[in-house]
């Protein structure tokens, strides 16, 4: 999934370094790869097409003939039209003149609406506002409960009706109650609904005019296919879209939809969900998503999950040792919880330019259950913090004795070492820009 | 069991409930075929066509290159040929040994797992229902402790369908519900146990443990179990179907797929990806909200709805 774009790139313009030119045929190769990459991000084909097509004109002119690493040059003239496509800055909410702003969520089943209405509440909330939750996705069973339950966790209250009343009503009601309360907003929660389904799209429209909302959010899950541009386009129509809240951004899904989306409506990524805590809701990187689309990898990304998890001081040091390469056995054992607290390893490599491959490899995987982690611990733990800081102080009978007290043998001992030192070269280069395809990362947690 | 549950299902065939997903791909297929040669810019076309069904660049080059070959070498000149070698080719890729859903087992023990809103609670109600229609019995465990109102709209379901649903507080261990699931399913003699289990990302190593612990339960009690693990995929997923699929089988053992929501405008491609990777089933599919909307997967049947032309 992570296969990493700039290393085909460099692949397929290889041949012309040293010719010191790009020449039309090469950016087709090189231009082949970016449309693969795209579509492995779920990207409609059209959108690809048409944006390959505009890369194209701009790769074949000056800025890459003069340019030195004619890959990197590309790849950043792939990941700035992305970009530029996805809408450079992030836009915020519009608000209402007067009276309580109406939010509408809506999108198919499953998207993630009831969650991400809650996360936008408290986002309101913690900007000061007195959103008012509405619910009125009567359809699903016990998706009132739902929002009741999220609304009691972060202390904003829901309307909500019997199962019988009309969505649009409940919803007009809840206007109506936001407007007498004073409520900054309102935030109306709407059942999925496919675009196929006249009568429950009949309904979002009514729904639309009788509400009249400041902000209608289409709520789309990262890992929608080709379909998003066909489904965004008639909710579009029914009710004109104000903005995109993409979810599930915390798996490994490429999120290729947004930019379909974004291509074919014009309407922006407002927000990123993750996770299904209810925590504010993110605002929307363009850059980052573009990283991510084409496989690039996000340290940016990567560095600020681990905060979450590691104090910001912390991960200052471990980014910068990162840099600097300097990340030795020490701070791999005192970051080995922090780093298991952050939940999936493999998806974090996902993250680092260069490892997502690797993190795909079933070795890799095998490596990094618990058990193998644990193990690795454990040798860690045995060394002394000197060896930790100057692994090639261990010698025959240091190594003996390491492998003693963890309960390995010494051949594990050597072979986490050997995979440590090729960690380093991996940060050394990632440090410097450049991917190498390292054989045998596979173990280093094992 | 599954030719019993077939003959016996009352819900929509495949064909019925995807009729309106399906609308336009076969004949834009279809046409490539009918033109009066045949050239690399009309093999793109056909590729970018497959690629708009959600199959990936790489099956769809895959599939479009041993198409090729296949018409080169054995002279297929008429459109209608060149199809039918698609379609045995695109079956082929489906075939991943047998779709039965296990039975016999008393009870039989059907874990559903899947990422957040793919469609398991759903999908869950519709099996129970169908398993009814056939003459079997069935208990569900709600063992979706951790999202809010997940245990209520398990309830809701078993309430409407007249279904035993062994349930605890929400936040409760899984694993315990489970096991208690397991009891009164073993003591109450039914025919199937369902257990409803929290949406998870795949990536996410935590949850997967949680489910793995789930698992090693069902196993301490009978070795054989849990003797089918579904995996509940979104029909309108793209590409990350696959990732889901090779994670969840590698945490749990997915035994067979349910895929969700092909009454969306979606085609469901990506299964052909999986299946050929992963050799793993697709046993149903979804096909709309309410209980009756739930098909015996039959990959036959679903090439043949996937191409069929509009009249
Ligand atoms: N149109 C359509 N909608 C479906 C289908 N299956 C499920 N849904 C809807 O998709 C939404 C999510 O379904 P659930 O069954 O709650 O999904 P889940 O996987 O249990 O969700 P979580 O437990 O939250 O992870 C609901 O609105 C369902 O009604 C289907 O085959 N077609
Ligand atoms: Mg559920």
């Amino acid at each position: 999934m992570f296969d990493r774009l700039t290393e085909r790139l460099d692949a397929a313009l290889k041949k012309m370094t040293g010719r010191g030119k790009i020449r039309e045929a090469d950016v087709d190769e090189a231009m082949r790869e970016v449309r693969r990459a795209l579509l492995e991000a779920d990207v409609h084909f059209k959108v690809a097409r048409s944006f390959i097509a505009a890369v194209r004109e701009r790769a074949v002119g000056k800025e890459v003939l003069s340019s030195v690493t004619p890959a990197q040059q590309v790849v950043k003239i792939v990941h700035d039209e992305l970009t530029e496509l996805l809408g450079r800055e992030t836009e915020g909410l519009a608000k209402a003149s007067d009276g309580p702003t109406v939010i509408m969520v809506i999108g198919l089943q499953g998207s993630g609406k009831t969650t991400s209405a809650a996360k936008l509440a408290l986002r309101l909330k913690k900007a000061g506002g007195t959103p008012l939750l509405a619910a009125a996705d009567v359809k699903r069973p016990a998706a009132v409960e739902q929002l009741r339950t999220l609304g009691e966790q972060i202390d904003v209250p829901v309307h909500f009706e019997s199962a019988k009343s009309k969505p649009e009503h409940i919803a007009r009601n809840a206007l109506d109650k936001a407007r007498k309360d004073k409520h900054s907003a309102v935030i109306v929660d709407t059942a999925g609904r496919i675009q196929l389904d006249e009568e429950l799209m009949e309904e979002v429209r009514r729904m639309g005019k009788l509400t009249k909302p400041d902000e209608v959010l289409f709520v789309a899950d990262a890992m929608t296919g080709q379909e998003a541009v066909n489904v965004a386009a008639e909710f579009h129509e029914r009710v004109p879209l104000t903005g995109l809240i993409l979810t599930k951004m915390d798996g490994d899904a490429r999120g290729g939809a947004a930019l379909s989306i974004r291509a074919v409506t014009g309407v922006p990524v407002k927000f990123l969900a993750q996770g299904e805590k209810v925590e504010p809701l993110e605002v929307f990187h363009p850059d980052r998503l573009a990283s991510r689309i084409l496989g690039m990898g996000d340290v940016v990304t990567l560095v600020e999950q681990a905060q979450e998890v590691i104090d910001e001081e912390t991960a200052q040091r471990l980014e910068e040792k990162i840099r600097q390469a300097s990340f030795d056995l020490n701070d791999f054992l005192e970051q080995f919880n922090q780093i298991k607290k952050m939940g999936s390893l493999s998806s974090m490599m996902g993250m680092v330019p260069g490892m997502g491959k690797l993190a795909k490899n079933p070795e890799v995987r095998e490596a990094l259950t618990d058990k193998n982690i644990g193990r690795t611990e454990a040798i860690i733990l045995s060394m002394t913090p000197a060896e930790r800081a100057r692994p090639e102080l261990i010698d025959g009978s240091r190594r003996r004795r390491i492998a003693a007290g963890s309960g390995t043998e010494p051949s594990d001992v050597n072979q986490l070492l050997n995979q440590f030192k090729q960690m380093q070269k991996v940060m050394k280069m990632l440090s410097s820009g450049r991917m190498p395809n390292v054989p045998g990362m596979g173990g280093m947690f094992g | 069991m599954l030719n019993r549950l077939k003959n016996r299902f009352r819900g929509k065939s495949v064909e019925e409930g995807t009729e309106k997903s399906r609308r336009g791909f076969g004949s834009r297929i279809a046409a490539v075929f009918t033109r009066s040669s045949i050239g690399d810019d009309d093999w793109e076309e056909l590729e970018d066509l497959l690629i708009t069904g959600d199959v990936g660049p790489e099956f769809a080059l895959d599939i479009v290159t041993r198409l090729r070959q296949q018409v080169k070498d054995e002279g297929i000149k008429t459109p209608d040929a060149m199809l039918a070698a698609m379609q045995t080719l695109l079956i082929e890729a489906l075939d991943a040994g047998s779709g039965e859903l296990a039975g016999g087992h008393g009870p039989t023990i059907v874990l559903v797992v899947g990422v957040n809103g793919s469609g398991k609670t759903t999908s869950i109600a519709k099996l129970a229902h169908s398993l009814k229609r056939a003459g079997l019995t069935s208990l569900l465990a709600a063992a979706d402790t951790f999202r809010a109102g997940a245990i209520d709209q398990l309830k809701i379901w078993g309430d409407r369908l007249d279904q035993r649903v062994v349930a605890h507080q929400p936040g409760a261990d899984p694993a315990a519900v489970v096991f208690d699931a397991l009891g009164a399913a073993t003591a109450a003699g039914v025919d199937y146990l369902i257990i409803d289990t929290a949406g998870r990302l795949q990536t996410n190593r935590n949850l997967m443990a949680e489910l793995e612990k789930v698992v090693r339960v069902l196993n301490r009690a009978d070795a054989g179990a849990p003797h089918e693990v579904l995996l509940v995929l979104d029909g309108l997923t793209g590409q990350n179907a696959l990732s889901q699929a090779r994670l969840f089988g590698e945490a749990v053992g997915v035994t067979g797929i349910i895929l969700a929501k092909l009454d969306s405008s979606s085609k469901g491609g990506v299964v052909f990806p999986i299946t050929e990777e992963l050799a793993v089933p697709i046993k149903f599919v979804g096909t709309g909200e309410s209980i009756d909307d739930l098909a015996v997967f039959d990959p036959t049947e679903f090439v043949e709805a996937l191409l069929r032309r509009d009249e």
